[in-house]
């Protein structure tokens, strides 16, 4: 079928047989829980679908019925997951397997709709796992498998799947979508070991003083590490069974013998390897390392590629005011214990939904040519900024 | 005796609810309802946060052994039956 993102979100959620959902409108991301309202009315989804009064109400309608034991879907973007982002908390310290979409979108004011990654980075300590995601097709497919990974005993963590507004969101793709029954040959019902029953009381969520605290946090670590291995075998699987990969926690693009590799997430990953093609036929040694999991990070992933480069370019679709950006960050922070450690510099780039161009990657890449021989003005550099005296265009 | 994390659910469950919590003794102020003046409109009943008052032919009796002593019985309350009476010597 021809759909866009959104629609491709609906039918992940669909075919994994949501059956709760809670949902509030947001551009970009409304017309993921029109379609399923209509799949849902239509009869074609058994689930329960309530319209709430705010996003922090779809967050907590969610945990409220995953507790109860049903497997539960919401869908939000911007200003709406930054409202939830209390119940985000909740929902992976109470061990819940929720997966939403979220459209990231860049955060007001200035107010916005367009893609940017600021509401999905403003959520990284939240406890839940995140995927960026560079094509519809793997929009559907990741919703599937975050299920599956996450509802792992020794995982039980929320996770979030990232559309780019508008550039996913909004654009349609051919999208294979799986039979239903080969769907639920791979992911069967969510049956967790403690649940919400009748006639059986018990408290949830209850107070914990100092002297075990840290031990129930200590396992929620202990669920994200797990993940790892868990997102590679449930991926190795699917792969089995829909003949489809999307890359693991970082997929890796021409980066055998590279010089310097583009480090980036999210759609601007499908014009990069364009880029990467282009100047690879030209004889420069690069490649794309594309961050497919940003929580949990790819440290391992990462590091062994960083020993074999001499640099590194992270592109940035958010800032972190004071620091750099997010992305940059943790990169550096995995090269730290190597040996021979490559030059890595951070460029901001397609801030409220400007446009990321062939052009501007090139440039970025033979930026960062000249900057592992020579090391780098600065270490962050904003790009494509009217005013500023480089152009990148 | 501190649990070990192995040994510990995945996240905190109780199989004791939380009524073994007494809250009354937060109270520094009592209700106190004059039920000749009560219109049995329930609506005490209806706001009480902490689920403190039971109805009884729609005469609201307040369970203080969880009630805080909030007031807010006190504020809805049309027919103005309910007092707001300093807890002493407790």
């Amino acid at each position: 079928m021809v759909m866009t993102g959104n629609y491709a979100s609906a039918y992940g959620a669909k075919l994994s047989r949501a059956e709760v959902i809670a949902a509030y409108p947001i551009t970009p991301q409304t017309s993921i829980v029109e379609k399923l309202a209509e799949f849902v009315s239509s009869g074609e989804l058994r689930a329960k679908f309530i319209p709430v009064e705010s996003e922090h109400s779809a967050m907590a309608a969610c945990v409220a019925a995953q507790t109860a034991g049903a497997r539960t879907y919401t869908a939000t973007s911007s200003h709406g997951l930054t409202l939830m982002h209390e119940v985000l908390m909740w929902a992976s310290g109470a061990r819940l397997p929720i997966v939403i979409t979220n459209v990231s979108r860049a955060m007001a004011p200035p107010w916005s709709v367009w893609v940017d990654h600021m509401d999905s980075i403003a959520q990284r300590d939240t406890g839940w796992l995140q995927f960026f995601c560079q094509s519809d097709q793997e929009v559907l497919d990741t919703i599937i498998m975050a299920y599956k990974a996450c509802e792992s005993r020794s995982v039980m963590l929320p996770a979030m799947v990232i559309e780019d507004a508008f550039i996913l969101s909004h654009t349609s793709e051919p999208v294979d979508v799986p039979d239903q029954e080969l769907v639920d040959s791979f992911l069967p019902a969510y049956a967790p070991e403690l649940k919400i029953e009748v006639g059986k009381a018990m408290g949830f969520g209850s107070l914990v003083k100092p002297d075990q605290y840290m031990e129930f946090r200590y396992k929620a670590m202990q669920g994200m590490e797990d993940a790892r291995e868990r997102i590679l075998s449930v991926e190795k699987e699917f792969k089995h069974i829909f003949g489809r990969e999307h890359g693991g926690l970082l997929e890796r693009y021409r980066c055998d013998d590279a010089e310097v590799v583009l480090v980036a997430a999210g759609s601007v990953a499908s014009t990069a390897k364009d880029v990467v093609d282009a100047m690879r036929a030209k004889g420069v040694r690069v490649g794309l390392a594309r961050i497919r999991a940003f929580r949990p990070f790819p440290h391992q992933e990462l590091r062994a590629l960083g020993s074999k480069v001499d640099g590194l370019a992270v592109l940035d679709r958010s800032y972190t005011f004071g620091a750099a950006g997010a992305m940059f960050t943790e990169v550096k922070a995995s090269m730290y214990s190597l040996q021979r450690k490559p030059a890595v510099k951070n460029y901001i780039a397609g801030l409220g939904g400007r446009d990321i161009t062939p052009r501007t990657l090139e440039k970025i890449l033979e930026d960062m040519l000249v900057v592992s021989k020579r090391g780098a003005e600065d270490e962050v550099e904003w790009v494509d900024v009217a005013g500023l005296p480089r152009r990148w265009r | 005796m501190t649990k070990g994390h192995k040994e510990l659910p995945l996240t905190p469950v109780s199989d004791t609810p939380s009524t073994i919590n007494l809250t009354g003794l937060w109270r520094v102020v009592r209700p106190v309802v004059d039920l000749s003046k009560c219109k049995k409109c329930t609506l005490c009943w209806k706001f009480c946060p902490d689920a403190a008052i039971e109805l009884a032919e729609g005469e609201p009796h307040i369970d203080l052994q969880y009630c805080k002593g909030c007031g807010i019985c006190s504020f809805e309350c049309p027919a103005k039956c309910i007092v707001m009476v300093k807890e002493v010597g407790r």
